[in-house]
């Protein structure tokens, strides 16, 4: 700001370092955390172009790499998990984030502890929510065993140990902890639409159903992309529900991305293969953010 | 807010007391698919073995068995160690105390200089900082696990203190640029012409006006490091684990009888700090979710 040189008389040494002070303080920590986000990226890139196995090996082989894992059958797994559980996740949740937030704009009684009981588990940690469903799942000893002592003996509810289905357990899981979030931002959306519209579709004689169909829900437009972004965002971190909850099996059957890319990096000592994969993660979540954020940045500085 | 759009959207007529009635039942009924698993996790660690064998999921127990608690709190089998969670649920204090201090007031410090004392490219830094928050966190292990072993502290606390701070940052740098870019400028103008230096203004004018900022980001900043699994699994070993880590160990243990009791008292124990939080300062914990939620 050059205010500051033009009416203060500074003191000579003083003033230089007045003045070179801010870019001194902050540029470490600008530089930092550059380092660590984009330097490191550049080392896992690069990485993921050579033979690296146990200890990373700098010769640069191309994309060998990139082809062992798309010929891994885990991988494939992982992938098709990935759309699978990040589809009904994201569905899931807006759905039942959006009723939610629908039914709790009608001026309900409670409102604030009914909206504070479905946020709770949000503040949770995914170790616990996926402890707490893995208890509640287990064949032996949880629904199963509920439904069959109340008098239905032949009832199963396998899920869990069930190759085929496991990967629904993440879903409900994952529904059940975030849902409560997007249903915070609805409301915050709903809240925020202009009372007049309100009013003139009153008038006009539109019933509620109108009301929230033909005007207010076309105008939760950009809560649905933020909602829908963060989801994404969620579902493709998603690593610890997953090794809480089944802890990527049966087998691998339950593997996503995040979970093969540790597996790989960390227990197989497959340097090269696993930064390949987290290339891809990283790519997967730039086609995402890089439009929105762009978007985003553009519209702040109009 | 609320209420302002009542009466206009809300059904009105002949059936509307039922439609109320029917829509309160459901959002109770919600309430309860939210409350249950807690629920169950609460009455569970409180049954003996024997109590969860004979009994039903949903039942409550007979009478107040704590013996669990106090397994899981310091005798329950992490690995070959037998001490409890007590350990781990010290490290993830000692880890998120400094974790959050340094990140938030760092986080501060840049929010501070990106819209007070702009200079040129600090837009580029805030974006290229902002990308950072949004990165899957699989592209740094590698590199960070051979860092933090460089620098030699690979599975120490310090460690992991180090890791949470750097990729706290972009988080905290919003939260604390997106309040500063609301707060005029000519309130720091004035100052410098009173020959205020960088720190003077930030300490004096701009720090007690972001006390609600402060919160907000301390509270983000202490979910998400105390709930991090991720990076205390990749980058710390046995002692040093935090609690999340160690109580997903404890459940995974394998030897011995499943102690179902023991494991969801572990559980509870683990959510505690966080959900105290979020009891105590909801109203925070929601606007750093809502910040977060403004750049995704």
């Amino acid at each position: 700001m050059s205010s500051v040189e033009g009416s203060v008389k500074p003191r000579a040494a003083g003033w230089r370092l007045e003045r070179w002070l801010p870019q001194l303080v902050v540029s470490p920590i600008f530089a930092l955390s550059l380092f660590f986000v984009y330097g490191f990226i550049a080392w896992t890139v690069y990485i993921s172009f050579t033979k690296s196995r146990m200890l990373p090996v700098y010769e640069f082989i191309g994309l060998a790499q990139y082809e062992r894992l798309w010929a891994t059958p885990r991988w494939h797994v992982a992938l098709e998990n990935l759309f699978v559980f990040g589809g009904l996740f994201i569905f899931g949740c807006l759905l039942i984030g959006l009723l939610l937030a629908i039914f709790l704009d009608q001026r309900i009684r409670a409102e604030g502890v009914l909206r504070t009981i479905y946020l709770y588990p949000m503040a949770l940690s995914f170790i616990v929510t996926g402890t707490a469903w893995k208890w509640i799942l287990n064949p032996g000893l949880g629904i199963e065993k509920l439904v069959r002592d109340m008098g239905f003996p032949n009832f199963t509810f396998d899920w869990l140990v069930n190759p085929e289905m496991a990967i629904y357990t993440v879903v409900i899981a994952g529904i059940w902890q975030s849902s409560g979030y997007v249903m915070a931002l609805f409301l915050a959306g709903l809240r925020s639409v202009d009372d007049d519209i309100l009013k003139a579709a009153a008038i006009d004689g539109a019933g509620p159903i109108r009301t929230y169909a033909g005007i207010i829900l076309p105008m939760l437009g950009p809560v649905l992309l933020s909602a829908v972004i963060i989801l994404t965002h969620l579902a493709v971190k998603s690593f610890d529900l997953i090794i809480a909850l089944t802890g990527g099996g049966p087998g691998y059957a339950t593997d996503v991305p995040a979970t093969f890319m540790y597996a790989y990096a960390f227990q197989r000592s497959e340097l090269g293969m696993a930064a390949a994969s987290a290339v891809m993660m990283l790519a997967t979540i730039l086609a995402i953010m890089v439009p929105y954020l762009y978007s985003e940045l553009r519209e702040k500085d109009r | 807010m609320s209420g302002a759009t009542d009466g206009i959207v809300r059904a009105s007529g002949a059936g509307s007391r039922f439609l109320r009635i029917l829509l309160f039942a459901l959002l109770i009924l919600f309430a309860l698919y939210y409350l249950l698993p807690f629920f169950v996790m609460l009455a569970t660690s409180l049954k003996t073995l024997d109590e969860i064998r004979t009994g039903s999921l949903i039942s409550l127990p007979s009478s107040l068995n704590l013996q669990p608690w106090v397994e899981a709190w310091s005798g329950a089998c992490v690995g070959v160690r037998c001490d409890g969670l007590q350990p781990y649920f010290w490290n993830s204090v000692l880890i998120a105390i400094p974790g959050v201090a340094i990140s938030t007031f760092l986080g501060a410090i840049a929010g501070y200089a990106l819209t007070k004392w702009r200079f040129r490219g600090a837009n580029i830094i805030f974006a290229l900082m902002l990308f950072g928050a949004f990165i899957p966190f699989q592209v740094v292990l590698l590199p960070m696990a051979r860092t933090l072993g460089f620098l030699g502290i690979a599975g120490t606390l310090a460690g992991l203190i180090l890791v949470h701070v750097v990729y706290g940052l972009a988080f905290t740098t919003l939260f604390f640029r997106n309040f500063f870019v609301s707060v005029p400028d000519a309130l720091v103008h004035a100052a410098k012409l009173d020959g205020a230096g960088f720190f003077a203004i930030f300490f004096r004018i701009l720090v007690p006006m972001a006390i609600p900022t402060f919160g907000i980001t301390v509270i983000w900043q202490f979910t998400q490091i105390w709930n991090d699994f991720l990076f205390g699994v990749a980058f710390t070993v046995g002692d040093s684990n935090p609690v999340t880590v160690a109580l997903n160990n404890v459940v995974n243990t394998s030897t011995g009888v499943k102690q179902y009791n023991v494991d969801m008292a572990a559980a509870i124990i683990a959510a505690l700090p966080t959900l105290l939080v979020y009891v105590v300062a909801g109203r925070y914990f929601l606007r750093g979710l809502a910040a977060g939620a403004v750049k995704g």
